[in-house]
């Protein structure tokens, strides 16, 4: 997959089930935002992209990008039903009212569905705009670093929801995220991208090893475990900045 | 449903019957203020002779009110109603699709490239067989999509983002005022005289078939709009956010700049320059009705014609024998509305 005439992903190929959280992780500029916004079909590339055996189709993907400022003076009751815009009439039904409703619900967001959008922070935008892809109940989830703006509490909150809203759907669900310790809490399949290229897929405790993080982000880091067995990172100390391409 | 879910339902629906509601207020107003200007003019026409002549149609037997009204009454105003519902249409979808608050249907340099046709066909159309009173408005509106041709291909190579369009449009901007100052500079004062009357917008320009002709621009267009109307909304939530909801963001750009300036071309090729509307009446349908363009769109169409109606009511009733352009008065009007909604809700969905 190229970008602005560089390749930035190359051959990177996985088979992700569906009922649990993928995290894609990597250094920046590794190529996990490309990678996502590829398989949503937003960025053109050369690769295929199948759910349980057929091609996929758009309305199956409920894709986020980074999050970006808002500024419409739209409610977010009014955000969230646009994430069923290609099944908006002229007038709305009740079940599209409904479904933005329960999508609110799920991320507790209802006290707000009144306010509008453009008066609310960073990282209440970035939970508005997750509801909104919920609403399209997509079978395929890719969210790009969908709690780089929440507070611990609603950070673990999101990835909750999210775990159980695949486990009880069975959706396909894949984040790019940098906290790798949160990664490992909550997903299933840990995906490691480096310079555009696979370099590590596994369970967490499979990928998250010490010399996997000195090679990946050339940082000296001790991998300890929770009381739970996650696996958890404890950085020591920076090893040299790795290229950033 | 849970009972909060209910609850957001109703509310929901309330907020909708609120802005239906508004849209009908506005088009009531509309009507009343078209009737006022229908009424106003230098020959007396009580309330009664205007309504039976209404009533009698052109061929009425009071020939003298049949006349005035008409021939010459009805079309200005009519056209006054399509020009300001086509500025603020034209207003509104700029600002969106360039996601700026200060776009107006002028912001690409359609309004120069329609005063440099209108001036050419002024400056050389003596030597051509046809009337002068088409030949101005064809040129225009001829010359507005050239203009809107050129940004157009532009977008095409280089991507329709608003930087690129804006700043294609800026370089059209540019080009056309250069040309047109340049036939200024060189005219008779005849000649000059007449291109200076025709940059200034008057209603007094309209006939029966720039009515029809806007009108038809309109029926052609709107339905296009219509019909992109939830995409047209999803696009203020960023390119980012729309395109990954399934919105072809550059191709519903370039679409929606076409439709504008279908919209400018008919608007300004037959009564000139008419400035302001297009950025004042978005505004104000935004602060009263929110960002939804099922109805932002009817309530920034109404708000436009009525401010251009009554710009003209005001301009009649300020000068009876002179009738001071409309232009100039949409502008002194429209200041200060522009003003009082940036005090109250800070300009929109863009404070």
């Amino acid at each position: 997959m190229a970008r602005g005439g560089r390749v930035v992903v190359d051959r990177v190929s996985a088979s992700i089930a569906g009922g649990g959280i993928t995290a894609v992780v990597g250094p920046n500029g590794a190529g996990k935002s490309s990678l996502l916004a590829a398989v949503a079909g937003v960025l053109p590339h050369g690769g295929t992209v199948t759910l349980s055996g057929h091609p996929v189709a758009p309305d199956e993907i409920g894709y986020l990008p980074q999050a970006a400022a808002v500024r419409a003076s739209l409610t977010v009751l009014e955000v969230v039903l646009l994430g069923r815009l290609e099944r908006l009439g002229w007038r709305l039904g009740r079940e599209d009212l409904a479904l933005a409703v329960e999508a609110l619900e799920v991320l507790d967001l209802t006290h707000l569905a009144e306010t509008r959008i453009d008066s609310l922070s960073g990282g209440q935008q970035q939970l508005v705009l997750l509801a909104q892809r919920l609403v399209r109940r997509p079978r395929l989830l890719l969210l790009d670093e969908p709690t780089s703006a929440l507070d611990l509490s609603r950070q673990l909150l999101v990835l909750e929801r999210l775990q159980d809203h695949a486990r009880a759907t069975g959706t396909v669900v894949v984040i790019a995220i940098h906290d790798l310790s949160l990664a490992a809490r909550y997903a299933g399949l840990l995906v490691l991208l480096k310079q555009g290229a696979l370099t590590g897929i596994g369970t967490p405790a499979e990928v998250l090893t010490v010399s996997a993080i000195r090679r990946g982000y050339a940082v000296e880091a001790e991998v300890l475990r929770t009381r739970l067995g996650h696996p958890v990172i404890a950085p020591l100390r920076n090893a040299g900045i790795p290229p950033v391409d | 449903m849970t009972t909060a879910g209910a609850r957001l339902d109703r509310v929901y629906r309330r907020g909708e019957r609120r802005r239906l509601a508004l849209v009908g207020a506005a088009t009531l107003t509309l009507a009343a203020v078209a009737l006022v200007d229908l009424a106003t003019g230098p020959s007396a026409l009580g309330p009664a002779a205007l309504l039976s002549a209404l009533g009698a149609g052109p061929a009425g037997p009071d020939r003298l009110a049949a006349t005035i009204l008409w021939q010459l009454r009805l079309p200005t105003t009519l056209m006054g109603v399509l020009v300001g519902a086509s500025l603020g249409i034209a207003g509104l979808q700029m600002q969106t699709i360039l996601a700026n608050p200060l776009a107006s249907p002028f912001t690409l340099g359609f309004s120069a490239a329609a005063g440099f046709g209108a001036a050419l066909a002024i400056t050389f159309g003596g030597a051509l067989p046809v009337a002068g009173w088409l030949l101005a408005p064809a040129s225009a509106f001829a010359m507005t999509l050239i203009a809107c041709g050129l940004v157009y291909l532009v977008a095409r190579l280089r991507g329709a983002s608003p930087e690129i369009l804006v700043l294609g449009g800026i370089a059209v901007l540019f080009l056309f005022q250069a040309l047109q100052s340049m036939l200024q500079y060189l005219a008779s004062p005849e000649v000059l005289q007449q291109i200076v009357f025709w940059l200034f917008g008057s209603l007094l320009k309209a006939t029966w078939t720039s009515v029809a002709v806007l009108a038809g621009i309109l029926a052609l267009v709107v339905p296009i709009l219509a019909r992109d109307a939830w995409r047209l909304t999803a696009l203020r939530l960023g390119d980012a956010n729309a395109r990954s909801l399934g919105v072809a963001v550059e191709r519903l750009r370039r679409r929606t700049f076409v439709a504008v300036a279908l919209l400018t071309a008919g608007a300004v090729a037959f009564v000139g320059t008419i400035g302001f509307i297009g950025l004042v009446a978005p505004h104000a349908a935004r602060a009263l009705a929110g960002e939804d363009q099922r109805t932002l769109m009817p309530l920034a169409a109404l708000i436009g014609a009525i401010v251009l109606v009554g710009a003209s009511v005001v301009a009649k009733t300020l000068s009876p024998g002179a009738a001071v352009p409309v232009g100039i008065v949409t502008a002194v009007v429209g200041v200060p509305i522009l003003f009082a909604l940036v005090f109250r809700r800070g300009a929109g969905g863009w404070g």
